[in-house]
């Protein structure tokens, strides 16, 4: 049986991470909390709210950046360090990339902190939505308003517009980099070929707006929010989702899927629910297995496992966080 | 998990009408209550205990095929920052800048869900100037709209402006929009409960569609206005057209109306019948939605022990079974449409077409 330990931060979960095996919560009260044996630790990484978290490439640190304009480094011996300060602005965007490299943004300007330390400050017509790094090369994508744009921070060079009409609100590469897919305002995903900006991938059919993506293990499928179950997108043709169906695991008509997060090895998703559930499902017969009851806490707003796919650590809307241990 | 969600307050007006004042008032006020409000820019306002939230207006047209289906992109982004924060708050207050059209705000806590679930719009309170707003309104169509979307018209500015000139402005704003209820304010003076938690688009909160019955919760001297016993439709073309009384100066009615002027229209009529009017009523949202920036209304269905209560904002509508109508409430029907170029004569007939035969 997994063994569940839960602390009540009281706290909106905004996000979670292991680092170094170190589970790592941060909080929307600015705070960021480390769990040590039974206890946790709290330590205060913004005055004010903390608006988005993003584990580092490395797995070393957990960047989150807040209302009051900064983004902090924490690590799992608890250290924080300032990375960067916008005074008065709202960081609700934060992204990491490769060798260090991170991006946050605030209104319509996004600013890339390179590997060597330089800043670039990307300008757009529109409010940035979401933020990803290519897994390759330093390339940073920008979703926002009737599309996305893809800069190559590194240099002058003008961005690749990719255009669709709507509001596009999170954005994720997957993990070969051959493609991009947003999440809309209209309850719907959309997709393009990097290499040419084609392609015109639209995932619709969700109930609810798309929080949440997660890429499979070798990218084969993506897991989305949204609906009443993990809806999964087959991206392991040549031309993507195209004309196929998705696959639905851990169909449950009475709750909506808040957050997923594929297993890093295996073929299997973790789903949470709007009323706190989490079920493991497999992909290839659907079995499922339950890793928390509907309770205490509220929507799962994040998941995370550890990099050997035997812990999951979760965070709820109303602030319990906690842990799995699928090993008992 | 019941939370309850978060009031959120709009205040528009004319560049100089007095909005920061009245923004200063609400949080300077000693009424230990915390307010998030989200401003355009960072002004003369910040009280320690409240949270400024700078953002730019972004209005984002929804891809729904609904072209007046517009939202503020970055109020929901805002929302869904300050659900993150502890303790919540006990308000949002949004100011938008002097050339606002009200309409995205409004529409962005109908269409988005997640906003929808965690806040609700309480109201919408236009600060007017009593000096310029005549003149705005006929350069302005931000300005029209602006008073069209009122729940709370705050005429400020009163002690710069005769009484005569008063009057007329109260009149304009009644011939655009006859429900809001409008204050007289020196320097966006106020009780604040005037303004706050007035649950104007709270469906279960309508309770009448008769500007007389408004007007009773001002204590000021509305000599200009009809008594209660005024039975006629306050609508645009005949607003005070006939004498009831009153010592009017009728110079001031008829100022030039243009074509894109925005007026009301007030239906009323006895119990409809609820398999033409549904049917009716999207039609006419679906056809004129982009000229109606309002409508209200308090139906009696036939054989319907209960008040049906509508309300919308441009193509958007919502209604609901509000309670059952009492013994001493005549059952009739009201609905008010505020918009431009609206085919009265058209809406007029079609409506009295969805009244039940009664045999």
């Amino acid at each position: 049986m997994p063994t569940l330990q839960t602390f009540p931060f009281g706290a909106f979960v905004v996000g979670a991470a292991f680092l170094r095996g170190t589970p790592v919560f941060a909080l929307g009260d600015g705070r960021v909390a480390r769990v040590d044996g039974a206890a946790a630790e709290t330590s205060v990484a913004h005055q004010g709210g903390l608006l988005a978290a993003a584990v580092s490439a490395d797995g070393e640190q957990l960047l989150t950046s807040g209302d009051d304009g900064r983004v902090v480094a924490s690590d799992a011996a608890g250290g924080l360090v300032e990375l960067a300060s916008r005074p008065k602005k709202w960081i609700d965007q934060l992204a990491t990339g490769p060798n260090g490299a991170f991006a946050f943004a605030y209104g319509r300007e996004a600013v890339v902190h390179l590997p060597d330390g330089k800043e670039r400050v990307l300008q757009h017509e529109r409010t940035v939505g979401g933020l990803a790094f290519a897994p390759k090369g330093l390339r940073l994508a920008v979703a926002r308003y009737n599309g996305a744009s893809l800069w190559w921070p590194a240099t002058d060079a003008k961005p690749t517009d990719f255009e669709w009409k709507g509001s596009h609100l999170g954005v994720t590469f997957s993990p070969d980099g051959k493609f991009l897919v947003t999440s809309m305002q209209e309850n719907a995903l959309h997709g393009w070929r990097v290499a040419d900006g084609g392609g015109h991938m639209r995932m619709s059919g969700y109930p609810g707006k798309v929080r949440s993506m997660s890429w499979s293990a070798k990218g084969r499928f993506l897991a989305t929010s949204g609906a009443e179950m993990a809806v999964l997108w087959p991206f392991h043709f040549k031309d993507g989702p195209m004309g196929r169906q998705p696959l639905q695991v851990g169909n449950r008509p009475t709750s909506i899927v808040s957050f997923v997060a594929c297993h890093p090895t295996e073929e299997v998703v973790a789903i949470g629910y709007k009323d706190g559930m989490i079920l493991a499902g497999r992909y290839g017969d659907g079995g499922e297995a339950a890793l928390r009851q509907a309770g205490e806490g509220g929507p799962i707003s994040a998941l995370v496992w550890d990099k050997a796919g035997v812990r999951l650590a979760f965070g709820t809307e109303e602030g319990v966080a906690g842990i799995v241990d699928l090993r008992g | 998990m019941a939370e309850t969600q978060i009031p959120v307050t709009v205040l528009t007006g004319y560049l100089g009408a007095g909005k920061t004042t009245l923004l200063n008032r609400i949080l300077s006020e000693n009424h230990g209550k915390k307010y998030a409000v989200v401003v355009n820019e960072f002004g003369e306002i910040g009280i320690d205990n409240d949270l400024i939230v700078e953002s730019d207006e972004e209005i984002y047209e929804m891809n729904n095929g609904c072209v007046c289906c517009t939202v503020r992109g970055d109020l929901i982004r805002v929302v869904e920052g300050l659900m993150k924060r502890p303790g919540g708050f006990d308000g949002i207050l949004v100011e938008t800048t002097g050339l606002a059209n009200p309409a995205p705000v409004a529409q962005t806590f109908f269409m988005d869900e997640d906003v929808r679930a965690k806040s609700r719009l309480d109201a919408v309170v236009t600060v007017a100037d009593a000096m310029n707003l005549l003149k705005r309104l006929d350069d302005s169509p931000e300005a029209e709209e602006q008073i069209a979307f009122a729940d709370v018209v705050l005429l400020n500015k009163i002690d710069l402006v005769s009484a005569e000139q008063i009057a007329a402005v109260e009149r304009r704003i009644r011939e655009i929009n006859p429900h809001a209820t409008i204050h007289r304010t020196e320097r966006s003076a106020i009780d604040l409960d005037k303004v706050l938690d007035r649950g104007a688009f709270d469906l279960d909160r309508i309770l009448t569609l008769d500007p007389e019955f408004l007007e009773g919760e001002d204590d000021h001297d509305h000599d200009h206005e009809c008594g209660p016993d005024c039975d006629h439709d306050h609508h645009h073309r005949h607003a005070h057209g006939h004498d009831h009384g009153h010592d009017h100066d009728h110079d001031h009615h008829h100022h030039p109306r243009h074509d894109e002027s925005v007026f009301s229209i007030s239906l009323r009529g006895g119990e409809l019948d609820p398999g033409k009017f549904f049917p009716w009523i999207q039609e006419v949202t679906q056809v004129e939605g982009p000229n109606i920036l309002r409508l209200k209304g308090i139906l009696a269905m036939d054989r319907d022990p209960d008040r049906y209560v509508i309300q919308g904002v441009h193509m958007i509508i919502e209604g609901t079974h509000q309670r059952p109508w009492r013994d001493d409430e005549p059952r009739e029907s009201r609905l008010v449409f505020i918009g431009r170029k609206l085919n009265e004569d058209a809406i007029r007939k079609s409506f009295e077409a969805c009244l039940a035969k009664k045999n």
